[in-house]
């Protein structure tokens, strides 16, 4: 097991009030291993991400729980500590790679300075430069990048979105780290260029063994690409296990209602809503957090939060499977 | 019955540069799309980013004029109206836009929303309220609601306000730029429903912008694809699932993830990068990225091909 998040709590702290955004979500991930977080907007996939990587924003806490990354609590880790988990062992690509690059500086510029920070092989060597540079463009053909040499000599600007996050995966897969998150990494992009990133990325996973999370609120992606999948719905995890699983015969009411809601194109489907919204997590309901939206909800729906039961190999939190 | 029809659509934006701001070259945003909508249907029109697909929406609505080509509405060329004609068409021809949030007036309430549009093209004078409250009916709201300001509403309920809006001049036919994108999966349903519900009893005709397929899927009756500014496959969309033909739309379906791990299938990766739109088309438009590429197809435009049931693909291999 590489990493292990238990009962993790994060609070964030606005004008409005304090937003409980994660409130209890435990899951495991394997050595190499791709794992998916699926949720709406507001479920706490991303908080989930930052806090892993510890880069929660200063209005943020983690309240309580646990991120074992390889056998070390991360959560007691110091600021210095961190950084030498950050970039060297777990790396992240995000939805919007512009955001990530210097728009003044070249590609190759960027990708040269990562490696003479982190990368022990550049450190070590006495033509820095060099070998930096060599390593760059050798990273950039393992994302499939055409004319590596010159992107190394490009503005972030001149390359497309789906060039931009294949340098971003790039560099990423570049420190050879036991973790890549990918949050919403395809998002953005459009559908035939996210079937070559996902493409990229299965490849070099499958090469390296990495271990990666998954975040996308895209269940076909997920289908397509993760071991197992934790579904997630107002800073909780409601159903976690296998996607051949999960997805084949849903447990929780939520991912239930989820799968119905899509409409697909492999088949006829008449897709049904989710009726209501997703709840406020500045008050966020008594009891189960999916209660008022749930068809099945009982009385101990709205006293009582579920504890994980055990069905078929899967992880519910679902007072339909007993209490 | 007909009740719009593009001919050759063409948009180029110039693009200004030096200190004399002179015309340096074009965007090539709409190149040749062509398609035409049945009363009481909805047409998909979809393609990915930078298709122009947006583009083609805002000439239908005469919100920019087209380079080239021609609007058929009712029957009449629209292309060029002005003045009162072009205020009684844009009546008629209403659009609704990907992200309502940015199509509302942060400062004015649902009501005043409501009462403006229907008092500018004086519907209901008089009796703008007893309105109103009908139109938030209509999209499945209350009254109370009319005095809401748009930051006092969910994703769904906005987007519901601006299709009330739109409802409000009694439209004939509603762009839909990308409905639903904003919204989450649980509530996007609720949308495309009541965008059905309100087509079956009032007739209005859609045209449904998007990349979404499985939107495509579910509330197009046909469907034309566009890449590059070009149109490449219109369809019935049950045939264009069923059977498409076009290199383009077998790897665009094809590569739509499916959310189900017991399907298995063989997807179509396609090489190289989405199209620059600065470099005119030369002959066909996906010629740069087609697998199955010939010299032909780089030279000269695909001509037309019916392969049935007005299935019309653009493409060398259908020759």
């Amino acid at each position: 097991m590489l990493l292990k998040v238990e009962d993790l709590r994060v609070e964030f702290h606005t004008y409005r009030g304090t937003v409980h955004a994660l409130n209890g979500v435990t899951f495991d991930l394997d050595k190499g291993e791709v794992l998916g977080l699926a949720g709406e907007t507001g479920s706490g996939k991303s908080v989930t991400a930052l806090s892993i990587q510890r880069l929660l924003p200063p209005n943020a806490r983690i309240v309580s729980g646990k991120i074992i990354f390889d056998g070390i609590d991360l959560v007691k880790l110091s600021e210095e500590e961190m950084e030498k988990i950050r970039g060297r062992r777990m790396a992240a690509v995000f939805q919007d790679p512009h955001t990530y690059l210097n728009p003044v500086f070249k590609i190759g510029r960027q990708f040269v300075d990562i490696l003479k920070q982190h990368d022990p092989d550049v450190i070590n060597s006495d033509k820095k430069e060099k070998v930096a540079r060599e390593k760059a463009i050798q990273m950039l053909k393992e994302v499939k990048m055409p004319a590596p040499e010159r992107v190394m000599e490009m503005y972030p600007h001149e390359l497309s979105g789906g060039m931009k996050q294949r340098v971003l995966l790039a560099m990423a897969y570049s420190l050879k780290p036991d973790l890549i998150i990918a949050d919403e990494a395809t998002t953005a992009l459009d559908v035939t260029i996210q079937a070559q990133v996902l493409e990229i990325m299965k490849e070099l996973q499958k090469k390296s063994n990495i271990s990666i999370i998954l975040i996308t609120h895209d269940l076909g992606i997920i289908a397509e690409n993760c071991n197992r999948v934790a579904v997630m719905y107002a800073g909780r995890v409601v159903e976690f296990g296998r996607v051949t699983k999960v997805l084949v015969d849903p447990k929780h009411p939520y991912t239930q209602g989820l799968i119905r809601a899509l409409p697909r194109t492999d088949k006829e489907v008449k897709p049904i809503s989710i009726p209501g919204t997703v709840p406020d997590l500045v008050n966020p309901p008594s009891g189960c957090p999916f209660h008022p939206r749930c068809q099945y909800a009982m009385d101990i729906c709205k006293e009582k939060v579920p504890e994980y039961r055990e069905i078929d190999g899967v992880r519910v939190a679902c007072f339909l499977y007993g209490r | 019955m007909e009740v719009l029809r593009v001919e050759n659509l063409a948009k180029h934006f110039p693009i200004l540069g030096g200190v004399l701001q002179r015309t340096v070259g074009y965007v090539y945003a709409v190149n040749d799309v062509s398609f035409k909508v049945e009363e009481g249907e909805t047409h998909g029109l979809v393609g990915e980013s930078g298709s122009g697909k947006t583009t083609v929406g805002r000439m239908i609505v005469r919100l920019i004029d087209p380079t080239s080509g021609k609007i058929i509405f009712d029957g009449e060329d629209v292309t060029k109206i002005k003045g009162n004609k072009l205020k009684e068409y844009r009546r008629k021809v209403q659009m609704v836009f990907q992200d309502p949030y940015a199509s509302m007036n942060p400062r004015m309430t649902v009501k005043d929303m409501l009462f403006e549009v229907m008092k500018i093209h004086g519907i209901s004078r008089g009796s703008e309220y007893e309105r109103a409250v009908e139109l938030m009916e209509r999209v499945g709201m209350s009254e109370e609601h009319l005095y809401r300001y748009p930051h006092e509403l969910s994703g769904g309920q906005r987007q519901r306000v601006v299709i009330a809006r739109a409802l409000s001049v009694n439209p004939k036919f509603i762009v839909l730029d990308e409905p639903t994108a904003s919204l989450d999966v649980s509530v996007q349903a609720q949308v495309l429903d009541l965008l059905k519900e309100l087509q079956d009893k009032y007739r209005y005709s859609y045209l449904l912008i998007t990349h979404n397929l499985s939107i495509i899927k579910y509330i197009s009756r046909r469907t034309t694809v566009i890449y590059r500014g070009c149109w490449v496959e219109t369809a019935e969309t049950q045939d264009l699932f069923s059977d498409m033909q076009h290199p383009y739309t077998q790897a665009l379906i094809s590569a739509v993830p499916i959310p189900d791990p017991t399907v298995k299938r063989n997807k179509i990766i396609l090489k190289g990068e989405p199209p620059n739109p600065v470099e005119p088309v030369k002959g066909c438009p996906f010629s740069d990225r087609c697998p199955y590429v010939m010299d032909i197809c780089r030279e000269k435009v695909p001509p037309t091909t019916d392969v049935g049931k007005g299935h019309l693909v653009r493409c060398w291999l259908k020759k």
